[in-house]
């Protein structure tokens, strides 16, 4: 598999996909008009910045997943109701697949390709593999996204705060109560509340 | 090697039984190729550990790939064009505006359509080039281009001229002489390797199929009339279920890659098998150009078999482009046609006498799998309880409304919602404990009913059952107030599932690393984990030493991942390979460390000569002194030692099932008609559990889908159009973080002497009696059954105005 480091590298994908996204004839579409011409964006994606050309109506899960293969980032719904494709703007948890990629511009965006640090793995990864949090996985890279942003900005949540950082997250094989566990086991809560969970 | 399907075999003495209660020594005759039995788990040292699964990395990472996330080079997007309407003909279709679009490399549409009933007859309809539409969102075509965006612009452009008929969907309705007919005669349901199907030549009247008298399950026995008359007490009522879908958080979908050599599927399946015979079948292709991958799939719950209408689509585009084609389904699709549990209308009698003994069983039940057979829901009833007088009636009823698929013990968990509720009716009336009538009527006195007597103990125990209060009781928390709590048990149970040919290979290589492959595939389970558990124990080896793959048709066949059936089919296929591997290996070994092969041991990463100290030496340095070429052993999933009670074309079942006790706390409020599952503990058999982590998580999983079957989910099909109404997430009400209750998991082990591991399955029954656990709760906690699902606010008041 491709490596996902790209400071600069990725040209040729961009290239890519600036070919892909182009309408053959752009006449047909009225792209002029409707705003539907390429237009050229940087990104700064898990400390890389990245020069695209695309769509405008393009998704940052899209750009994420389509132009720079970073498929850990999944779509379930597509319309932000499922919470798979969540990712941080600038620290903060955000649905990819309701954001427009031109308007993160000037943002930091941090995948789950970007969580671990230095081959380390965040506290949150490191527990959702102890205590078994997750089964066919594909909600599990939004699940860790939204569970480690609530911990860096609260290191002792309690069960109440990790119920509520997932609460828009659809795990369709029933993770939840080993997610719980495996936050709390993080929390200086945890020797609390965790028998509850 | 030759293959491991010789007929000697010798009697073994196997100990047999619960761990920690008494245990017996049952006889058994055993292929004399077949390993020594293991003793119990704690004295394993790979097996039975809760280790954390192989690609736990992979997973929290975004590592791990799914089907959704192959991209091919030069891989083009497909896009599908939908009926609009629920039951019309097609009597044109003109794709030539959408093949003009910029961007588009093919456009198919469809001339068969795959996993729905077919006529007995199809003269009974006028011919056409193509399939009549029958529910709405029925696929007639697909456009792949170079972008997702083209190929969805020029779907649009696809004209179909359409001739409407008139419609069903409300299973009532569709039950009238006056209604629709959804097909024009009488119809067919073949089984698949997901299940299914329905039992060939039954009556047919209008939209309803049936009698199916429950044949898999014995048929009717003795005379239920006599048996009513002569029972002392009597329970009768009608239950009615929800249409549920399966929702799997990656859609159904396949990369197809058609090639001049070879056709590759990357698919989000359950069983590459079924994807790779379809494909050839449907191609005319032989079994070894077609190759199916399947890395990671995300989730299938019983939904995701064969190649389907969309896998179809995607083979024959990619063939006509030239090109690699990725077909996703979209999530409102996945909600329309990629299956779903049918509904039920179920009307049940049973009779007693005063002791609790069992007289009579009657069931006459409809359902609706849409275009599609498979509503039946008896086996429950048939099977679960020994009663001398037994009939069940079961109807499959066609509506204009998208396929029905395995779902999670299909049928199983309508049926005991139903039925377990009347048996905690019938307690009630008899005056007993539901779990002393269980003990006075669960006595087939097979190792299930050992298994369950056992789960009702411990699980009594640990839910403090005997603290219990009456139903609707005035005292304790529910003195005041709108809340009122109570507390229900059910019974759960399933069979124990195995698919013959699973094989694998297990290989020591020249360095001494070891690998094992067969063609199963990861839904979620753990397989690659437990495959690297069994072989790692027969080695000595840790289990993130072996390297486990699956998921891919090249491998030795595989078992599908449904019926609950891998991890009692891989296990033993996987340990016999070990075994037979570890031991060619002994003989290569025995030369250099001057011992006889049956003295040399692998234990702790080490091979070591029995009984003399000193004589370690590391398994890797020692498997290169040997100098040995690679070693490589296959063998296959032997029969059950017992027997198996019946075998299809793609299971076995075995005499013993799997099952499980639950039992659940809820609170309603009976004023909003709001209910919450507050608490449910789950006590449960899987034979012999290889991984017990894993096998929590997926008990744990198979109760959060029970809760949310039984107080939230349905779908919802407007009678007017035929659309569905909530085809997504936002809309399609589930379990999420606030509404997941407490759950407390205990397994069993138990080994009952059926194969070198005595693992079996444990995700369908974990599901099964979650529903009926929370409705005898909820009638303990307000004197009023619930006999219609789901418990929202609507079917709540309406059952506590009752």
């Amino acid at each position: 598999m491709k490596s996902n480091k790209f400071a600069g590298k990725e040209s040729a994908r961009s290239t890519r996909s600036a070919v892909l996204d182009t309408p053959h004839d752009a006449s047909l579409d009225h792209g002029v008009f409707t705003g539907r011409l390429p237009a050229p964006l940087t990104l700064s994606i898990n400390g890389a910045n990245v020069t695209l050309l695309i769509d405008p109506a393009t998704t940052l899960a899209d750009v994420l997943r389509e132009h720079l293969q970073l498929t850990g980032t999944k779509i379930g719904c597509d319309r932000g109701a499922c919470s798979a494709c969540t990712v941080w703007i600038d620290g903060e948890v955000a649905a990819s697949c309701m954001t427009f990629a031109l308007d993160v511009r000037g943002k930091k965006i941090t995948t789950i390709e970007g969580l671990a640090q230095d081959g380390r793995l965040h506290p949150i990864q490191q527990a959702f593999i102890e205590h078994d949090a997750m089964q066919c996985g594909f909600c599990t890279p939004g699940m860790v996204m939204s569970c480690a942003a609530l911990v860096e900005h609260d290191p002792n949540p309690g069960l109440d705060d990790v119920k509520k950082a997932i609460s828009g997250h659809l795990c369709r094989c029933g993770t939840y109560n080993n997610i719980f566990k495996a936050v709390m086991s993080t929390s200086g809560q945890s020797r609390k509340e965790n028998k509850n969970a | 090697m030759p293959e491991q399907q010789t007929k000697l075999s010798e009697p073994r003495t196997l100990q047999t039984g619960i761990i920690g209660e008494p245990i017996e020594n049952t006889k058994r005759d055993v292929p004399i190729l077949e390993p020594p039995p293991l003793p119990e788990n704690a004295k394993l040292s790979a097996i039975g550990k809760p280790y954390p699964r192989l690609d736990a990395e992979l997973k929290v990472t975004g590592k791990a790939r799914y089907t959704f996330d192959v991209d091919l080079p030069g891989m083009l997007h497909a896009r599908r064009v939908l009926s609009p309407i629920p039951h019309a003909r097609v009597k044109s279709v003109d794709v030539s505006e959408a093949e003009k679009y910029p961007g588009v490399r093919a456009v198919h549409v469809l001339e068969t359509i795959l996993q729905q009933s077919v006529l007995r007859d199809p003269k009974l309809e006028r011919p056409s080039r193509y399939p009549t539409v029958r529910y709405a969102g029925q696929p007639i075509a697909a456009v792949a281009a170079d972008t997702p965006r083209a190929a969805e612009a020029a779907a649009k452009l696809v004209k179909v001229e359409y001739e409407p008929l008139p419609h069903v969907t409300d299973l009532d309705e569709a039950m009238k002489d006056s209604s629709p007919p959804v097909f024009p005669g009488p119809t067919e349901m073949a089984a698949t390797a997901g299940g299914g199907g329905a039992t060939p030549g039954l009556p047919e009247h209008g939209n309803v199929r049936g009698p199916d008298k429950g044949s898999l399950a014995g048929g009717p026995r003795g005379d239920v009339d006599k048996g009513f008359s002569e029972s002392d007490v009597i329970v009768e009522a009608e239950y009615r279920t929800q249409v549920q879908t399966h929702t799997a958080m990656e859609t159904h979908g396949v990369v197809a890659d058609w090639r001049e050599d070879e056709l590759t599927i990357y698919a989000s399946t359950q069983f590459i098998g079924s994807v790779r015979d379809e494909a050839a079948e449907h191609f005319h292709l032989p079994k070894n150009k077609v190759r199916v991958i399947s890395d990671f799939t995300g989730g299938g719950f019983g939904a995701k078999y064969g190649i389907g209408n969309f896998g179809l689509m995607a083979i024959y585009l990619s063939r006509k482009a030239g090109a690699p084609v990725r077909l996703m389904l979209d999530r409102r699709e996945e909600h329309i046609y990629g299956g779903n549990r049918p509904n039920s209308i179920q009307r049940l009698k049973i009779g007693a006498k005063r002791d609790g003994s069992l007289s009579a069983i009657k069931l006459e039940a409809y359902g609706t799998g849409g275009v599609a057979a498979g509503a039946g829901v008896g086996f429950a009833a048939s099977i679960m309880y020994p009663c001398p007088n037994v009939l069940t009636e079961e109807y499959d009823v066609y509506t204009n409304a998208g396929p029905c698929a395995a779902f999670r013990a299909p049928g199983q968990v309508q049926g005991i919602f139903a039925l377990e509720q009347a048996l905690d009716e019938l307690s009630e009336k008899l005056g007993m404990d539901p779990l002393a009538l269980r003990d006075k009527i669960d006595t087939s006195g097979t190792e299930d009913s050992k298994a369950r007597a056992a789960q009702r103990r411990i699980g009594a125990g640990r839910f403090g059952w005997k603290a219990q209060s009456k139903p609707n009781s005035s005292s304790g928390p529910n003195k005041t107030g709108p809340i009122k709590r109570g507390y229900g048990v059910a019974q759960s149970h399933w069979v124990s599932v195995i698919y013959p040919p699973t094989a694998c290979e297990v290989r020591v290589l020249a360095d001494g690393s070891v690998e094992a492959l067969s063609a199963a595939q990861d839904i979620g389970t753990g397989t690659r984990t437990v495959l690297a558990q069994v072989v790692a124990e027969e080695f000595g080896l840790k289990y993130d030493e072996i390297g486990a793959y699956i998921g891919d048709t090249r491998y030795p066949p595989g078992p599908p991942s449904g019926g609950s059936r891998v991890t009692g089919s891989l296990t033993p296929a996987a340990r016999n390979a070990a075994y037979r591997a570890a031991r060619e290996l002994a003989a290569k070994l025995g030369p250099i460390l001057k011992a006889e092969p049956d003295e040399i041991v692998f234990a702790e990463g080490k091979v070591s000569i029995r009984g003399k100290p000193g004589s370690e030496m590391p398994f890797r340095e020692a498997v290169q002194k040997a100098e040995i070429d690679e070693i490589s052993c296959r063998a296959v999933r032997n029969e059950d030692y017992d027997g198996y009670l019946m075998k299809g074309p793609f299971f076995a079942i075995g005499k013993q099932g799997i099952g499980g006790v639950q039992f659940a706390e809820i609170s309603v409020d009976i004023e909003t008609g709001r209910v919450k599952a507050e608490r449910i503990v789950a006590v449960h058999d899987c034979g012999r559990p290889i991984n017990p982590k894993l096998t929590e998580s997926q008990v744990l999983g198979g109760v959060i889908q029970g809760v949310s079957y039984a107080l939230y989910e349905e779908r919802h099909l407007d009678a007017k159009s035929g659309q569905q109404m909530n085809a997504n997430i936002d809309q399609y009400k589930m379990v999420g973080a606030f509404e997941t209750p407490r759950i407390e998991v205990h397994l069993l082990e138990q080994h009952g002497g059926h194969s070198s591991t005595d693992a079996r399955g444990v995700a369908e029954p974990a599901n099964v009696a979650t529903a009926a656990a929370l409705a005898n709760a909820f009638y303990n906690a307000t004197g009023k059954r619930i006999r219609t699902l789901p418990m929202n606010p609507a079917n709540v008041l309406a059952a506590l105005r009752s």
